[in-house]
């Protein structure tokens, strides 16, 4: 074993670990980044054209998680015997420099403001009552006017391109009119609507409902970001999700912060180190480092610090904290502890209509954050009272490029076969004329839905996985089919030939085997009471208070929108506190 | 100007390297997107679609159940090439030699454990060794209900046994059931019509044709607001190759 000394280790190399070390070298520490995967950058690993290759690419997960290593196990209730995750298919965590950061798709969403302190927006509209038996609803203990500045940083920092509704309490735009007040405006113009995306702007106008265009961190235009780092306008060409973009129009850590950061003499970026645990003193209530696997090597490495940032995947921070004592692990049966509790997903299903054959859909066109949505369903913009479930959902058209073997997978629809000479038919009719319509909505938490160490399964390094106890509750499938249903009138405004709505269906479990989003949030939540969250509301541990964890772990519940852009910044958030009180004196940011 | 009268410049060739991965090597350089050069590149691409393709996995029994039910699976029709004129089961065959055929991308230490479907595989073979005890339970089912191997029955017949892989609770040994080999099975054999044809199938390109997907052109800036009409460049290739 060797031992090496930094200020501050960042654990993860993805936007939240980049963020944190860029942030912390400004601040003068010397930071030691550790990545488990290989190092990544766009000039090679995005390389036109070999970047573009679908097989290599979305099918055989070039970018992704290696689970032939690691994996978690997943069930779907307590008393089941949770099974290997073997292979990638219901969501898909990244490895290497950037993350799932590089291969992301680009939709960069602010927080509702609502949806930050659901709990008590739900009480009171609606009473506690409301909440059904079961339901941990919780708020996160940071409030929109906080955060304000630090999505307004993020924005810029990725180059992000949309359309404003309300800039300093003033209209100036047809954004999303349900979309809180902004301090600027998006510091690109909205990307231009594709075809579908347009189609929808016009159906949903015509069924009453309020269309926006998605804020994507794709560049419209050529940028240059506050760090110096440039980015090229997107050319459409949809090879986002799943990919590194060639023409380096989407943000990503590679190429919006780590050109910069790999340049400061502060920093050092450690790749194939596969952190084993954080390491803490006798007393539990302060880490002194990390120790890692050198993947090359084979030998564990340990470093010694001040200072230790969590800023993995979702559930790799949970597990690294589970196997490293840090904060208390959630009993489901007793319903006490923290570190597992609230994991949750979202609720993500997919309609689909048929325009006629002359319209030509071209859906192979697509940028991965680009399209436009309706937040008519989303939040607490409408009135649940009639229905009786928590939560909601934005409708969007998200055209992000849709290749081939996709298309493969997809078919023609729910009743056409699946392979034969009708299914070749359907498929090609369905490419060519079709297009999809998202319900992208929220899943709330649960007292027997959670993250906790497998008995049985171990990773190659000998570690228990992680297990999964996950299933789709009746709140959120109520949710989701409502919402769905409201998508009926713009099908009829688009004049479609035939249209499908895709919605969950009651009693039908988790599926493993079908893509559903790499959206996962909770498991170490933040908040303002140590007895329901594991970090408090800077991101910081309760009980190791050197140990910070970034990341959508934070999330109380899983919300409609995707999740990058609260993760940055409450990136941003917790390294402003870090560096404006924390580091002055280190502690808690909180006292109980 | 006649094209098949054109004599390509023929690039030199390193000592112990076959002239495909030569020319595999030179792709991303500069010099490959010189004209000459991407019309050598092209041609030999064209050269060896053209070739017997000789098996590097599968035994001539498995290639004769794999071209059969490829072909039935993506059969030539009014809609477009089938499987074989795609090159599928090489595309198949080929991939068994990746990592993925492997099972190298899979988590595949054990216990393995039965479970429902829908907590996903659990079976402690690769893709290789599902097609090896997948074929030789298909063809043993078709010898034992019908009297043949796979690819000796009509198609009728075939098509009945395939609905019956993929529906029906049938047991191909003790662990390795009917549906799982099929859905393997189906899944590769929509890779192989689909995926660029730099990985064997897709021959001439005449999967994305059919479906009307422009390949690696990858650049959209143009075409982005022009609403309704079909897109009109056609397929490329990463290769260069065109349809």
């Amino acid at each position: 074993m060797t031992t090496k000394n930094a200020d501050a280790i960042v654990v993860g190399a993805g936007w939240a670990g980049s963020i944190l070390a860029k942030e912390l070298t400004e601040a003068g520490l010397k930071v030691v980044m550790l990545e488990r995967g290989p190092d990544r950058a766009t000039a090679v690993e995005g390389a036109y054209p070999d970047s573009i290759d679908e097989l290599r690419g979305a099918i055989r997960h070039r970018l992704f998680q290696d689970l032939s290593r690691t994996t978690v196990t997943i069930r779907n209730k307590i008393g089941q015997t949770a099974l290997p995750y073997r292979q990638l298919s219901a969501f898909l965590p990244g490895e290497g420099v950037g993350g799932a950061g590089l291969h992301w798709s680009g939709v960069h969403f602010r927080a509702a403001p609502d949806d930050l302190a659901l709990r008590s927006s739900v009480i009171a509209r609606y009473g506690q009552k409301f909440i059904p038996e079961g339901m941990n609803l919780q708020d996160y203990g940071v409030t929109y006017d906080e955060l304000e500045p630090f999505f307004d940083k993020a924005e810029k920092v990725f180059g992000t391109s949309g359309e404003a509704y309300k800039v300093n309490g003033k209209v100036v735009g047809n954004g999303n009119v349900f979309a809180p007040s902004r301090s600027d405006d998006f510091p690109l113009p909205p990307l231009k609507d594709v075809y579908t995306a347009n189609l929808f702007r016009k159906a949903a106008g015509e069924a009453g409902y309020h269309p926006y265009s998605l804020p994507a961190a794709n560049a419209s235009r050529q940028y240059t970001n506050p760090y110096g780092a440039q980015m090229g306008p997107c050319n459409f060409c949809g090879y986002c999700s799943g990919y590194d973009c060639y023409m380096y129009s989407k943000a990503s850590p590679n190429v919006n912060i780590l050109p910069v950061l790999r340049k400061d003499p502060n920093f050092t970026l450690i790749t194939r180190a596969h952190v084993m645990r954080v390491d803490l003193d006798s007393t539990k209530t302060r880490a002194t480092g990390v120790t890692y696997l050198d993947l090359d090597s084979n030998r564990e490495v340990t470093i010694t610090a001040d200072l230790v940032v969590l800023g993995a995947f979702q559930f790799h921070n949970v597990h690294l904290m589970l196997l490293s004592g840090v904060g208390k692990p959630y009993d489901a049966q007793k319903n006490e502890g923290v570190v597992g509790r609230n994991f949750v997903y979202q609720t993500i299903t997919t309609s689909r209509a048929w325009l006629p054959e002359n319209t030509f859909t071209n859906q192979f066109i697509g940028t991965g954050g680009g399209g436009v949505a309706i937040d008519d369903f989303n939040s607490m913009n409408f009135d649940h009272g009639p229905h009786g479930f928590v939560g909601g959902s934005p409708v969007w058209v998200n055209q992000a490029g849709v290749k081939p073997i996709a298309a493969s997978t997809i078919g023609g629809g729910k009743d056409a076969p699946r392979w034969g000479a009708g299914y070749k038919k359907a498929l090609v009719d369905t490419y060519r004329h079709a297009m999809a319509i998202d319900a992208h909505g929220s899943n709330m938490a649960y007292r027997d839905v959670f993250l906790d160490l497998d008995p049985t399964w171990k990773n190659a390094y000998g570690q228990p996985l992680l297990r999964m106890t996950f299933d789709w509750q009746d709140n959120d499938i109520r949710m989701n089919r409502y919402v769905v249903s409201q998508i009926e009138p713009i099908m009829k405004a688009l004049g479609a030939t035939k249209y499908e709505l895709g919605m969950l269906e009651p009693g039908k479990p988790f599926d493993t085997r079908i893509y559903q989003t790499t959206h996962l949030g909770g498991g170490a939540v933040m908040g303002d009471d140590p007895n329901t969250s594991a970090i408090n509301r800077y991101l910081q541990s309760w009980d190791v208070p050197n140990v910070f964890v970034i990341g959508s772990n934070a999330f109380p519940q899983g919300m409609g929108y995707n999740p990058t852009g609260m993760v940055a910044a409450l990136a941003y958030w917790s390294a402003h506190h870090i560096r404006t009180t924390y580091l002055k004196s280190p502690g808690p940011l909180v006292r109980v | 100007m006649s094209v098949q009268n054109d004599t390509p410049k023929k690039l030199p060739v390193p000592p112990g390297m076959s002239r495909r991965h030569f020319l595999m090597a030179l792709a991303g350089t500069a010099a490959f997107w010189t004209a000459d050069e991407f019309a050598d590149w092209r041609q030999a691409i064209a050269a060896e679609a053209a070739q017997t393709y000789t098996p590097r996995y599968f035994t001539p029994d498995e290639w004769r159940f794999l071209e059969a039910a490829t072909e039935q699976l993506f059969p030539q029709d009014e809609t477009g090439p089938g499987a074989k004129a795609l090159g599928v089961v090489g595309f198949i065959d080929r991939q068994m030699d990746t990592p993925y055929g492997r099972g190298g991308l899979w988590f595949m230490s054990g216990p393995f454990r039965e479970g429902p479907a829908n907590l996903g595989y659990q079976l402690p073979y690769a893709p290789r060794e599902i097609y090896r005890l997948g074929i030789a339970g298909a063809d043993r089912y078709c010898r034992d209900h019908h009297g043949n191997a796979f690819a000796d029955l009509d198609h009728p017949t075939q098509i009945e046994v395939l609905t019956a892989f993929e529906k029906l609770p049938i047991m191909f040994g003790e662990t390795l059931t009917a549906g799982i080999f099929f859905e393997q099975l189906r899944t590769n054999t929509m890779e192989g019509a689909f995926s660029d044809p730099i990985h064997g199938g897709n021959r001439h390109l005449g999967g994305w044709v059919m479906l009307g997907f422009p390949g690696a052109r990858a650049d959209f800036m143009d075409w982005v607001d022009q609403y309704g009409p079909a897109y009109p460049l056609g397929s490329v290739s990463i290769s260069g190759e065109t349809a």
